[in-house]
């Protein structure tokens, strides 16, 4: 009897996944005695740090798209759709126009949506560089922005990249600098909590560098309204800020489906944070942003969790015992201006320690971006 | 640090259960719940981090939100906030 692989998302950590099954079950796959299947809802595979450099004028959208087919082996079965409902009882799925697919394993690779609805006011009023659409919107703004206020909001936690509302404040910074309308900018910068990252020792490292650049900080600051007209953002905590341009990390949620699942809370799967086993069914894995593990939200992570379930399900699936763990490895680079970049690698027993800045680590990352399609065809 | 009280004298009309997660996790948890519920609303967290114990009054009293107490329980602790 064939064995039914469905993995449900072709992001960064499907997709690795994916080519990393095709490579570690070649013989079962050519037998038939397994088959993967790859379901998502785009036909473009799309790759989310380039956002971060489409405003500054550095990088195109499409530099962040490619196609789907062109990424995943052909050993496993590709199929643009959405995914609708999902039993776990029945270990069966439902696809958009209603039909069914059942599996054996299944693995929820399904990643975060925007909710900027949440804060009343930010779709108006707000920008953002965590969607094509807002990336783009955003860099008519800046470029015509020679005087103001810029306030960087982040606006709530878990979101994707935790490193990058810093990288964004750092790279306006120098951008205006270079430009010489820093005099005429003011830039603030806004967190949750009463650091400027939820890590402490990031948030010990970057604040001494957003001081001496002149970036204010207000910590403790939850947004709960945008006024577009009057052009503030106001806080949980009382505190009315005046912007001329507002740049909002919108509230992020996982996908319905898995609410509806039961598998957990906005939409991220509760797993074991070691075996990545969904604790709400059997038979059911999450990996990547969906994963709610309490790491980030990155795509190093997503790249790491691929590994670890491709091996259990090729365990699984040869009736071994699966052994493979996932220890919490996050590696970030951590853009620190228009040409410096920080690095940190840090797990869950291990916490991280940012690397001093330099123009050889922003090549590095911007070296890592360009051979990315090489990490999701499963070669890197 | 915040001072520890026996049992808090209050319904919660809301549960986070924030058990296991690590910073700033349960305050961001507790945040998120309390954006959405009306004011005069008892929400209780759920946290077995000490962080918490720290974190979570600073947030309280800085957001203006009222903390009828804090309950050590077995293996965690128990924040009991009013929205204001
Ligand atoms: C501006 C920005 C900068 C970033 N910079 C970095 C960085 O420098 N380093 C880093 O490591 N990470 C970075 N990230 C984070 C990284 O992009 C994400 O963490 C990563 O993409 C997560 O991978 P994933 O596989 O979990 O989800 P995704 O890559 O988001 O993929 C999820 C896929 O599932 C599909 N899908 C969802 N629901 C369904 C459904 N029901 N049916 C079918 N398909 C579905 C989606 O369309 C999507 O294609 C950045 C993110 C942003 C926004």
């Amino acid at each position: 009897m064939t064995e039914h692989v469905v993995i449900v998302g072709g992001g960064t950590g499907g997709t690795v996944l994916a080519n990393d099954l095709a490579d570690r079950l070649g013989p079962e796959l050519e037998a038939g005695d397994v088959r993967v299947t790859l379901v998502n809802d785009d036909p473009d595979h799309v790759y989310k740090p380039v956002w971060l450099y489409v405003p500054f004028g550095q990088r195109e959208p499409e530099d962040g798209r490619r196609p789907l087919s062109e990424l995943v082996d052909d050993a496993v079965d590709l199929r643009v759709d959405r995914v609708t409902a999902l039993d776990t009882d029945a270990q069966r799925l439902q696809y958009r126009d209603g039909s069914p697919e059942s599996y054996d394993y299944l693995v929820l690779a399904t990643g975060s949506t925007l909710a900027p609805d949440r804060i009343p006011g930010l779709a108006e009023g707000g920008h953002d560089y965590y969607s094509e659409s807002g990336a783009t919107a955003l860099r008519e703004e800046l470029l015509s922005f020679t005087e103001g206020h810029l306030v960087l909001s982040v606006i709530g936690t878990p979101h994707m990249c935790p490193a990058a509302p810093l990288e964004f404040v750092f790279m306006a910074d120098d951008w205006f600098r270079e430009r010489g309308l820093r005099e005429d900018v003011e830039i603030t910068y806004t967190y949750p909590i009463q650091r400027v990252h939820g890590n402490p020792h990031i948030a010990e490292w970057a604040r001494p560098l957003m001081d001496d650049r002149d970036i204010a900080v207000e910590t403790f600051f939850n947004a709960e309204t945008v006024d577009p007209e009057a052009r503030t953002v106001s806080s949980m905590e009382g505190t009315d800020l005046e912007y001329d341009l507002l740049v909002g990390i919108p509230p992020h949620a996982g996908v319905d489906l898995v609410a509806e699942a039961g598998l957990g809370d906005d939409g991220w799967v509760d797993v074991d944070k070691h075996t990545l086993e969904a604790e709400g069914a059997e038979h059911v894995y999450a990996l990547g942003d969906t994963a709610a593990t309490g790491v980030p939200n990155a795509g190093s992570v997503a790249h790491y969790q691929a590994g670890v379930v491709g091996q259990r399900l090729a365990s699984e699936l040869r009736g071994r015992p699966a052994t493979a763990t996932y220890d919490g490895k996050t590696l970030c680079f951590i853009e620190t201006g228009m040409d410096a970049a920080s690095f940190v690698e840090f797990d869950y027993e291990n916490p991280p320690s940012p690397a001093p800045p330099s123009q050889k680590l922003h090549w590095s990352k911007l070296a890592y971006n360009e051979s990315y399609w090489l990490t999701a065809r499963g070669l890197l | 640090m915040t001072e520890l009280t026996d049992a808090v004298d209050a319904e919660p009309d809301e549960t986070v259960d924030a058990r296991g997660a690590a910073c700033p996790g349960p305050l961001m948890d507790l945040i998120g719940r309390i954006r959405g519920v009306d004011s005069g609303t008892v929400v209780a967290l759920l946290s077995d981090n000490d962080q918490s114990l720290t974190d979570v009054p600073e947030w309280i009293e800085e957001a203006g939100n009222e903390l009828l107490g804090v309950e050590q329980r077995e293996d965690h602790y128990a924040f009991y906030v009013e929205k204001a």
